[in-house]
């Protein structure tokens, strides 16, 4: 990882930048929530910087702490060959208003890694264009990797569904429309 | 019969052409690893494409948060079962990351013959089931020939085929056999045959050819904006391997080259991974050379590695310690690391959060075929449904890894 790309970012976000380590050889900077795109941008648009590839995007729980999630994402140039970790801190005590803005304007990559720390953290992406549950079944209640989410907890059957009801990965207004005519009533006239 | 008296407005008789809604898988023979794909079609061409994973979710990343570091190696051999001794090896990396310690070099060669062998056995199967799912069943067959050589070498060493858990922190968990160098020299020879026999079948197959080249492309900087790695990023022609641009282990001792693509298709990804079969024979080849003899295999720190037998058995210290790492676990200093390594399908990470105890606060895996599998609803979009089967074959999505 680099050095110099945290000592860019203290520079030229000054305000934002909460704090910076290091340790085992990963650069770690934690930025306002409410600048995570921005930052994120600049990251990729910089060319000192040039972080062409999201690797990876995950939440951490912290139920003691206030903001309690942390959204942790790596970063990495492929030209420059280096690496950082971008922290922000999002939600209260309760795991409420866990908000941020979505990245996948930025890579394009982030997408289901977004998706899925919502499914299994309870973090939301705002502006994701498709924020539904990845891993697990829409009917499932609770984020499973929060601290506060038994392990062994058990989840009610799920009713049996229709089966028109389990296909719409598609909006309404996509297609054509006498094609979604068919796919809502499943009949052909 | 009435005569039709009727008006008809123009096209009513003719066939209806709405745009149909089809479901493969998620138990579908290509669909191995369990997905599920949703596709709305007009003929035969695919408009839209929804991916949906998730069916072998087993919540990989709780289960973590339950044991110790050491509970964990079973996990990662599920994760990536075409290849879990690469995961094995990730994942001891990353904790020996966060504990600051290096295995000795002996070990650091075992890791990576045995690392190479699983990689070799990972190609082998996914080009020879790509093969097989277009027809071609003899190839696979040549192919899982090879693949049976490195899994009888893995029971000779491991004492398990498919999931070995052999890996630990700060070492494995047995020494090389007394034939290890033996038995690897004698299958990488056969294996190289084998892969030779085996592309003779199928490199000048004009079926073969005509339904990989030029299906399934994607560009370097779509490529890279997915997060792709490994094979599939590199047939696009990115040449980007951890093992050259972030050497680990004793990677930087060994030459090997780094096979590039040029479109970015099928055929491109089906032939770096056959070219990294060579690769992988080549660097096997050297680390047998230097991998020394003698010498030890675990971190000398009894914090971390379990005691000899004998010792458990016959003395009280031994007693003690072997007792303090299995129930309260190898205590970790409180942090975070990222670990990295080349993994069968690309860049495998380990995100391990610490909270100084014996047991893993957070534990993230990154798992490569993740990224990889969200841009298959956009490859197969304007493709045909029989070009769905080489594309996700190319991919070679591993369920276990992709929905950890």
């Amino acid at each position: 990882m680099s050095q110099k790309v945290v000592d860019i970012l203290k520079e030229k976000f000054a305000a934002v930048v909460l704090e910076t380590k290091s340790e085992h050889k990963d650069e770690t900077a934690v930025v306002e929530a409410s600048a995570w795109f921005e930052v994120a941008q600049f990251l990729r648009d910089d060319p000192r910087c040039d972080m062409q590839m999201m690797v990876d995007l995950c939440g951490v729980d912290f139920p003691d702490r206030e903001p309690r999630f942390e959204v942790v994402m790596h970063l990495h140039s492929i030209r420059l060959k280096h690496r950082l970790r971008l922290k922000a801190r999002v939600g209260d005590r309760d795991g409420d208003e866990a908000k941020i803005k979505s990245v996948v304007p930025i890579w394009s990559g982030a997408n289901w890694f977004e998706r899925e720390t919502y499914d299994l953290m309870g973090i939301e992406f705002e502006g994701h264009p498709d924020l539904r549950r990845i891993l697990l079944y829409p009917e499932f209640e609770g984020h499973p990797l929060r601290k506060d989410y038994p392990a062994n907890k058990i989840q009610p059957l799920v009713p049996f569904r229709e089966g028109y009801e389990k296909l719409p990965p598609f909006d309404e207004f996509e297609g054509m429309s006498f094609g979604r005519q068919v796919f809502r009533t499943g009949k052909v006239d | 019969m009435e005569p039709i008296d009727q008006e008809l407005e123009e096209g009513e008789l003719e066939l209806p052409s709405q745009p149909m809604s089809l479901n493969m898988g998620p138990s579908h023979p290509a669909m191995h690893g369990t997905i599920r794909i949703v596709m709305e079609l007009s003929g035969e061409t695919i408009l839209k494409a929804d991916v949906q994973i998730g069916y072998l979710h087993r919540g990989f990343e709780k289960m973590c948060e339950r044991g110790s570091y050491s509970q964990v190696f079973p996990y990662v051999d599920r994760c990536n079962y075409a290849s879990p001794m690469l995961n094995n090896v990730g994942f001891a990396l990353a904790v020996e990351k966060l504990l600051d310690i290096t295995v000795p070099e002996r070990c650091q060669y075992y890791r990576v013959i045995l690392g190479e062998l699983a990689r070799i056995a990972d190609h082998l199967t996914s080009n020879g089931a790509m093969a097989m799912e277009l027809g071609a069943f003899t190839p696979l067959l040549w192919f899982m020939k090879g693949r049976e050589m490195i899994y009888d070498i893995m029971e000779e060493e491991t004492g398990a085929r498919l999931t070995h858990s052999f890996g630990r922190v700060g070492g494995m968990a047995q020494p090389p056999s007394v034939n290890f160098k033996a038995m690897v020299s004698a299958v990488i020879p056969r294996i190289r045959s084998i892969i030779g026999e085996a592309e003779s079948l199928l490199l000048q197959n004009r079926i073969f050819m005509d339904r990989l080249q030029g299906v399934g492309k994607i560009s370097q900087a779509d490529a890279i904006a997915l997060g792709w790695t490994g094979p599939c990023l590199r047939s696009t022609g990115v040449a980007y391997d951890v093992r050259k641009a972030h050497p680990y282990l004793v990677y930087d001792r060994f030459t090997f080259d780094v096979p590039v693509g040029q479109e970015g298709d099928n055929w491109d990804r089906f032939m770096v991974r056959l070219e990294e079969l060579r690769q992988s024979a080549r660097i096997i080849d050297q680390a047998l050379e230097q991998m020394p003899e003698k010498g030890p295999i675990n971190v000398d720190d009894p914090r971390i590695v379990l005691p000899p037998k004998e010792e458990v058995y016959s003395t009280i210290e031994g007693t003690i310690q072997h007792f303090k790492i299995v129930m309260e676990g190898i205590k970790v200093p409180a942090g975070e690391a990222y670990g990295y390594t080349e993994g069968g399908n690309g860049e495998l990470g380990f995100y391990i959060v610490s909270d100084g105890s014996g047991t893993p606060y957070r534990v993230r895996i990154r798992p490569p075929c993740f990224a990889i599998t969200q841009a298959l609803g956009g490859l197969i979009t304007g493709l045909m449904i029989p070009d769905v089967v080489p594309t996700f074959g190319s991919l070679n999505m591993i369920g276990g890894e992709c929905d950890h």
